[in-house]
């Protein structure tokens, strides 16, 4: 499974692995969305530690994921992204959008 | 210019090719004794390059993309991704970042990560007769010291 959920209060964390491209990123937004539609969290935290690959596929399921958040008012955080995918971060401006 | 090696591969434009495409690419490369971050930069241009054949250029069914890869100048890997679709009416517009066409959860940031991630890119389309884009990636030489 490439999104592993953890509930802890009003946090939501997904963890994600494995490679994020456009093939494999709706599998993960589905199951993202499944548990912020079930938590209702105030905090989104995406943890990248496991990810070995992110094209901008991975950037549309994170600014997907702030879009969603934003009409409830939650706030998203993203931890753990290793030097490529931080610099795939970084070149879309995501520092502007969550906490990196 | 010298080519000194060459491979020539096309595949169907099926999302689950993305990662083998970008995967083939990288064991290329890997002849020039790249970085880890050069190799991740050509797998993240090729993976977007791909992605855009099959999500734009095929975007009404599966076609064929065709791959070719050569080791020019001694250090540097020239990479033509090229598809039969619809082709791109303004590729100028198209290369903007944030501009897709697609609905969605595409980020438009295709081109812009193609040309951030190599030293140099072209892209030429017909409309109706598809798209080819051109990306050089140099590979910086690692200095050996000899005791």
């Amino acid at each position: 499974m490439p999104v592993r959920i953890n509930v802890t209060g009003e946090v939501v964390t997904a963890y994600l692995s494995g490679e994020i491209d456009h093939h494999s990123a709706r599998e993960m937004r589905e199951c993202i969305d499944s548990a912020v539609e079930l938590n209702m969290p105030t905090l989104l935290v995406l943890d990248f530690s496991e990810v070995s690959f992110m094209d901008s596929s991975g950037i549309g399921l994170v600014m997907g994921r702030y879009r969603n958040l934003q009409k409830s008012g939650a706030d998203l955080h993203i931890t753990g992204a290793p030097p490529n995918i931080h610099k795939v971060m970084k070149l879309a401006g995501l520092e502007k959008l969550a906490k990196l | 210019m010298s080519i000194t090696n060459k491979f020539n591969m096309n595949l169907l434009s099926r999302s689950s090719n993305e990662g083998f495409a970008r995967s083939v690419v990288a064991a290329f490369a890997a002849q020039l004794d790249p970085t880890i971050e050069e190799i991740s930069d050509i797998k993240t241009a090729v993976s977007e390059a791909v992605t855009n054949c099959i999500v734009h250029a095929y975007k009404d069914g599966i076609g064929k993309i065709y791959i070719t890869c050569e080791i020019i100048d001694g250090n540097k890997i020239r990479i033509k991704i090229r598809d039969n679709g619809c082709g791109i009416e303004n590729v100028e517009k198209a290369m903007e970042p944030l501009f897709t066409t697609v609905g969605g959860e595409r980020a438009g940031l295709g081109f812009a990560v193609m040309q951030s991630f190599t030293d140099g890119i072209t892209v030429k389309s017909k409309v109706g007769k598809g798209t080819t884009v051109t990306m050089v990636k140099r590979i910086i030489p690692k200095f050996t010291v000899n005791a």
